[in-house]
């Protein structure tokens, strides 16, 4: 559990009690639990750059690429967890941003900055400042891209709507191989390495608190309902069209601020490749073995999916192989954690919830326990063999 | 007028190969209501089976290549690789898919990726990373009719494909094994209640997908001699369009759909826009599927509520 999650948890738990807290407007406990959130990662950034540990470095990148990809996850799990559109075009929407922010930053904010005195307060202010603005202009393009995707949503549903927004994913990246002021095939390189641990926690608890109160906002009842039966949200006055635009926003928004975070962390190289079609996969693994509409679960679920093809490495050693064998490892266990859990890991409870056994609170769906072929999914599937 | 019947010809020549790993996709779609991701690397495998089994036979029968022996062993390897394939397919189904029958369908679909990238990874593994060369199992001819220029491969690739769909329509529509194939697909519980083995033709359908993908493999190699282990995501990744575009669970749109992709591909790639050429498949995909929301040939089914 990150602290992020333990925090919004705490928070929610008060939230039943009649402490002070409580009786606080939403925003303001936000505020300060934010306050605090920071006041760790700043303590946490600074400790983990000082731990004397040989190789800090790749185990301070391994940790970075958690927290990007528990972004993507989670973000991911908005669109197709809550809102149940299913997404394959992630990897797509994080380009955009990653690209747009990087572009922003190798031709007009590097200068700026370089302009300033090496190593002043300007410069780490303006280095700071220009990164922000320029990943969340990334993730604002990406918001548009989201938006120019989602509206198919309208007419497509299910398996179509999957193989469209993967389309959109791959036209993005071709179209992105064929401006040559980004590099093009040759990728670009040359970005600054502003990102840090800090930035990349920063918009990962973010995103989770967005995440969780978007479920128990309007909007996200909406999701839900969308996501059970569209007809009967629509019967009951639910604007179907507009919350799943709405969930492909937020959703590729985040994505978009998670590709900006990665295009500037080292080695600060992007290249269209890392954007194909499999990473999207990679995510959508991620959210589906976490449990689909579990925030917890996305989470889990990327700490171990960016953990494991790392931890794997020793696997070389161990099985005295001359070949790397920890990629295959990975695939297999991949399978086999998701034959052992076809709900995922936490099905559509929060940690929290199991944690506390509180099996009430939300209960189990009975889809997820072995359900007949006619559901829901099947219902938006095509026609048969003709 | 002649390079446009040229791209025609090369165009019919891959959409053939696409049509081919397509009938997989639509079949397996029909009857699981499963995206195979996972069909993609069987294409790439039965390339594999190809390649070494047809580097056992050059070792052990010497250069054949220009007799009639070639097109013994070419018939050889097709079919190991078929039945390799095959049998792939079997595990493949048992092991991964079965057991999530009664899941929801997106477990599936999370174990066909894993199922992909093992045999992504796995190729990487056991085959190496490295590009290898096709053998070249039959001689190489230019024929030249009118202006157009064309190769006997494209002659082979056209025979085959075209005699190998005949087959699998001849099986969906005239056979027994296809009726219930058939019945299955449109209505899976009731297909059992009336005595049909569901699992026995689910899996041989996986067969029969799997075991076309092999020869789809072997036709590429032939044709583009360069074989991978990741060579199978990108004809995978269309194959897959051209079943959607076709109306995917329908096997002659898948046929149409891999016909219209290699012909579109084929005169992008020789018009100014072949840098686009991986990206038309998708807009041409969006473009139809936003007019028909089912696909060329697929059925719109009105939801019930």
């Amino acid at each position: 559990m990150t602290t992020g999650e333990r925090r919004a948890a705490s928070s929610e738990r008060e939230g039943s009690g009649k402490s002070p807290l409580a009786r606080m407007p939403w925003w303001i406990r936000d505020l300060i639990s934010l306050a605090i959130f920071i006041a760790i990662l700043i303590g946490l950034s600074y400790g983990l750059e000082r731990i004397p540990i040989i190789g800090m470095a790749y185990y301070n990148r391994i940790i970075v690429m958690i927290g990007i990809n528990i972004t993507l996850a989670v973000s991911l799990n908005i669109i197709n967890g809550h809102a149940g559109q299913f997404s394959l075009g992630h990897a797509g929407f994080m380009a955009v941003g990653a690209y747009f922010a990087a572009y922003l930053t190798v031709f007009h904010f590097g200068p700026i900055v370089d302009k300033l005195v090496e190593g002043s307060n300007y410069a780490w202010i303006a280095q700071n400042a220009l990164l922000l603005t320029a990943v969340l202009a990334g993730g604002l393009l990406a918001a548009i891209a989201g938006y120019i995707v989602g509206l198919p949503s309208l007419r497509l549903r299910g398996d179509y709507l999957a193989i469209v927004t993967l389309g959109f994913g791959e036209i993005i990246r071709v179209m992105i191989l064929n401006i040559d002021k980004i590099g093009a095939a040759r990728g670009l390189s040359g970005i600054p390495t502003w990102s840090n641990f800090f930035w990349v926690y920063f918009f990962c608890g973010l995103t989770i608190l967005i995440s969780m109160r978007l479920v128990n906002s309007s909007v996200g009842r909406a999701f839900l309902a969308v996501r059970e039966d569209q007809v009967a949200a629509e019967a009951m006055g639910v604007d179907a069209t507009k919350y799943k635009v709405k969930a492909f926003i937020i959703g590729s928004f985040l994505a978009g601020v998670a590709g900006g975070l990665f295009a500037h962390y080292t080695p600060a190289y992007l290249n269209p490749t890392m954007f194909m079609f499999v990473r999207s996969f990679e995510v959508v693994a991620m959210v589906v073995l976490g449990g689909l509409g579990s925030i917890s679960g996305s989470i889990v679920a990327a700490i171990i999916l960016t953990f494991l093809p790392e931890g794997l490495r020793m696997a070389k050693g161990v099985l005295h192989m001359t070949k790397d064998p920890r990629m295959v490892i990975y695939s297999i266990m991949l399978i086999v954690l998701m034959l052992t859990r076809p709900q995922g890991l936490l099905g559509r409870r929060e940690l929290w919830d199991v944690l506390a056994r509180r099996k009430d609170t939300i209960p189990e769906d009975p889809r997820d326990e072995g359900s007949s072929p006619t559901d829901k999914l099947d219902r938006d599937a095509g026609p048969p063999i003709q | 007028m002649q390079t446009l019947l040229q791209n025609l010809l090369n165009g019919i020549a891959v959409g053939a190969i696409y049509a081919l790993i397509a009938l997989g996709y639509t079949m397996v779609y029909g009857i699981l209501k499963l995206i195979n991701f996972a069909h993609g690397d069987v294409f790439m495998l039965g390339a594999f089976v190809g390649y070494y089994s047809g580097r056992w036979a050059a070792a052990h029968f010497g250069d054949q290549a220009g007799s009639g022996m070639s097109w013994v062993i070419f018939a050889g390897i097709m079919l190991l690789a078929m039945i390799a394939c095959g049998l792939f397919g079997y595990f493949n189904e048992t092991v991964a898919y079965r057991p999530l029958r009664s899941a929801p369908r997106i477990a599936s679909l999370i174990t066909a990726i894993g199922v992909s990238f093992f045999l992504e990874y796995g190729g990487q593994f056991t085959f190496g990373p490295d590009p290898k060369f096709f053998p070249t199992l039959i001689e190489k001819h230019l024929i030249h009719v009118g202006g157009i220029t064309t190769t006997n491969y494209q002659m082979i690739v056209l025979v085959v494909a075209v005699a190998f769909m005949a087959l699998l329509q001849y099986i969906v529509y005239g056979t027994k094994f296809g009726r219930a194939m058939r019945a299955v697909s449109f209505n899976y519980e009731i297909a059992s209640l009336m005595g049909i083995p569901t699992d026995r033709i689910i899996s041989m359908t996986f067969v029969l997908g799997s075991s076309l993908a092999a020869v789809a493999g072997i036709l590429y190699g032939l044709s583009y001699p360069k074989i991978d282990p990741l060579m199978g995501i990108m004809p995978g990744l269309k194959a897959f369009i051209a079943a959607v575009l076709g109306g995917i669970g329908n096997v002659p749109g898948a046929v149409v759909g891999g016909l219209i992709i290699g012909i579109i591909e084929s005169f992008v790639g020789g018009s100014r826009f072949s840098n686009f050429r991986d990206a038309i498949a998708f807009i041409l995909l969006i473009g139809i599927l936003l007019f028909r929301p089912s696909g060329l040939f697929g059925k719109y089914e009105a939801e019930k509520v």
